[in-house]
């Protein structure tokens, strides 16, 4: 056991797998001798060798399309796409190919590959580093996509990704990599896929969010206690298929959800959580269905993040309305 | 023999393209003339003309609504037949849309390959010994993914090689170039060959690129670019022959391009090829049609005549009936199965849709 950041986490994981099997392979543009440009697989090509973790030409389309290749080659492909924000040069390969070939032969193939991808505001990056790309992804047949919200569940989520015969589209906020720490077993473990977890328990309001706005949604949780306010902070994780159970039992137990992502309104996976619960917990609800986004713009320059991102403040606020409406 | 000197190529591309056998089946080279015994040469021809006639079944059935999305590959019949059969069965194939001819004979069987046609999940359930996926449809996919199949067979150390196709138009695709390069930078056992027909749907191959050749643009991922006679199925035999033994030695991937020509349509989903081009083009080429070739080189050795065509055609024949009765007793899909399928671990939202689907099937 040891405190450590989210990246830290994330390489442990990398490490562990590497070790396990000889089929795993880590590869991306920097990733190798470079250790990846947030340092991700620090050290892992000169711990694994040149054959299991190196570094590709730059064309993320060539990437992805390596990584179902290899697959269909009985490999198991951990491909990095350095931000999120570059997906559209790899749709192809993500949705139109890896997402549907298990399907598409009838099952008679498997396409374990673990897509990983830095993205999230908050760290003032140039155009289309930050971006919330992730409702694109979710949209997608045959994918899973997981989003860690810190190091525990990033270390074993990423260690069911990886050993999930399933592609997953595995997204990591680059302001939950070293803002914060927690403690994360030495070993391995696995953190279930398909399955959101509670992060606070409460009796009011649920909040469910994924992602670094899982944190400020706790932040505000924390608030909100002080005015009287018993809020649950629900963690997606995986944010596509969802998790229909844990929403829905939480919906009922509170009777009032406020979903809170830094995609923009009309993006993200909110309006299919809100979707959900109309169909299928409305009657347990005291309130509408709220949600905190950010607006529908393009991603904003970095100088406008802080007026542009949801903020702690912005989750208090709504979590007030929702509970007194 | 004549080898070919693949360092070479890889700095300077053909850009005549090789040729075996003129119009008239003569050998006009035979130092490139491959080492095939009367039983191979034969047998290749066979492929031809089995291409040839389940491209003519083929067509009739779609025209009836028995068979669905067919894309012709009447003329391409050396290109095809003669690239795939110097491949090695353990070979991998990524097969685009108009390449179900290479994979019948790299070893789908034909009734599953009538169920792709017509939109049935039982023409691609591919057992794990056959080395292949279905066709592509989005072109150039199959490029970058041969790269990733290359590096596999390479880091498995097997002695094989992924192979692909696409046409000229595919080659302004960016995956093409990055499926290239990606495997030329990896050294990887790929062959990546370019059917050019002259035209992809209506656009001529003059409005893909100003490059004089599309076998040059090998040399953008430095690797060997061949042009080999597409209509001579002994030239693209060969050529492949040879590069696949230059692959399988370890010296990374090489494209080639074969210079062919489709007498149909581009799909026959509604496609008319006299919209773009002129009679007397298709009569030329049809003037250097690769069955007529091959079969004077044969009939000249005396191993081919009519009644041997006249018995293979009603053999191919038969075989196609057979096929199409397998086709049409398959059973209807479910979208149940669909959904199974989907994941090998289902995740709970999903398997809530496969309990919906099978109750309402179960009605």
């Amino acid at each position: 056991m040891a405190k450590m950041t989210m990246v830290k986490a994330i390489t442990a994981a990398l490490d562990e797998e590497l070790s396990r099997d000889p089929k795993v392979l880590v590869f991306g543009e920097d990733v190798g001798k470079n250790g990846g440009v947030f340092r991700a697989t620090d050290k892992l090509q000169e711990k694994h060798g040149k054959d299991q973790v190196f570094d590709t030409p730059l064309a993320e389309s060539g990437i992805i399309g390596l990584s179902n290749g290899l697959a269909l080659q009985g490999f198991r492909p951990v491909p990095e796409l350095q931000f999120f924000g570059f997906v559209f040069e790899a749709f192809d390969e993500i949705a139109g190919q890896l997402a549907r070939e298990r399907f598409r032969m009838g099952g008679s193939r498997k396409m374990p590959v673990t897509i990983r991808s830095a993205f999230g505001g908050g760290v003032n990056t140039p155009e289309l580093h930050s971006d919330s790309f992730e409702g694109l992804v979710a949209q997608v047949p045959g994918l899973r996509v997981v989003c860690p919200s810190g190091p525990y569940d990033a270390k074993g989520l990423l260690i069911s990704s990886i050993r999930s015969d399933d592609p997953i589209v595995f997204l990591e906020h680059m302001k939950a990599y070293r803002s914060f720490k927690e403690e994360v077993p030495d070993d391995a473990y696995t953190v279930p896929l398909d399955k959101a977890g509670i992060k606070r328990e409460g009796k009011d309001v649920t909040i469910i969010t994924y992602g670094y706005m899982v944190r400020l949604a706790l932040q505000a949780a924390d608030e909100l206690a002080k005015e009287g306010i018993d809020a649950e902070v629900l963690d997606l994780r995986t944010l596509a298929p969802l998790d229909e159970d844990t929403i829905l039992a939480s919906v009922k137990k509170t009777g009032r959800v406020v979903l809170v992502q830094e995609a923009q309104k009309q993006a993200g996976v909110s309006a299919n959580v809100a979707a959900l619960i109309a169909e299928k917990g409305i009657l347990s609800l005291g309130a509408p269905v709220a949600r905190v986004a950010s607006p529908d713009t393009p991603y904003p320059f970095a100088q406008a993040e802080k007026a542009w991102l949801p903020n702690k403040q912005d989750i208090i606020n709504q979590v007030k309305e929702t509970v007194q409406f | 023999m004549k080898q070919l000197d693949f360092e070479q190529l890889k700095r300077t591309p053909t850009d005549q393209p090789l040729q075996v056998l003129n119009q008239d089946g003569q050998v006009v080279d035979q130092d490139l003339l491959p080492d095939l015994s009367d039983d191979q040469l034969v047998d290749l021809f066979k492929q031809m003309v089995w291409s040839r006639i389940v491209n003519d079944r083929t067509t009739k059935l779609k025209r009836q609504g028995r068979l669905g999305f067919f894309a012709p590959t009447s003329g391409e019949e050396a290109s095809q037949m003669g690239s795939n059969y110097a491949m090695n069965k353990d070979d991998f194939l990524l097969a685009g849309y108009r390449d179900v001819p290479e994979l019948v004979k790299h070893g789908l069987p034909l009734w599953q390959a009538f169920l792709w046609s017509k939109g049935h999940v039982a023409g691609n359930i591919y057992p794990q010994e056959l080395q292949a996926v279905p066709p592509q449809i989005i072109i150039g996919a199959q490029y970058v993914q041969t790269a990733g199949v290359a590096l596999g067979i390479k880091k498995n150390g097997q002695p094989n090689v992924a192979y692909t196709y696409t046409g000229d138009g595919g080659t302004s695709q960016g995956d093409f170039y990055e499926g290239m390069n990606f495997a030329g930078a990896y050294h990887a056992p790929a062959l990546f060959i370019v059917q050019n027909n002259l035209y992809a749907i209506s656009v001529p191959r003059k409005k893909q690129t100003a490059a004089k050749t599309l076998a040059q643009k090998a040399m953008a991922a430095g690797i060997p670019g061949i042009q080999v006679d597409g209509m001579d199925a002994l030239a693209v035999y060969e050529v492949t022959r040879q590069a696949r033994e230059w692959i399988v030695a370890g010296n990374g991937p090489v494209m080639i391009e074969t210079l062919t020509y489709r007498y149909g349509p581009h799909t026959l989903s509604g496609d008319d090829p006299h919209r773009y081009r002129t009679k007397e083009e298709e009569n030329q080429w049809h003037a250097n049609d690769p069955l007529v070739r091959m079969r004077k080189f044969l009939e000249g050795k005396g191993l081919w005549n009519q009644q041997l065509e006249d018995e293979y055609t009603a053999q191919v024949n038969q075989e196609v009936d057979e096929a199409m009765k397998q086709v049409e007793s398959q059973p209807a899909q479910r979208v149940s199965e669909f959904l199974q399928n989907e994941y090998v671990q289902t995740p709970p939202a999903i398997q809530k849709q496969i309990d919906d689907y099978q109750q309402r099937e179960a009605k």
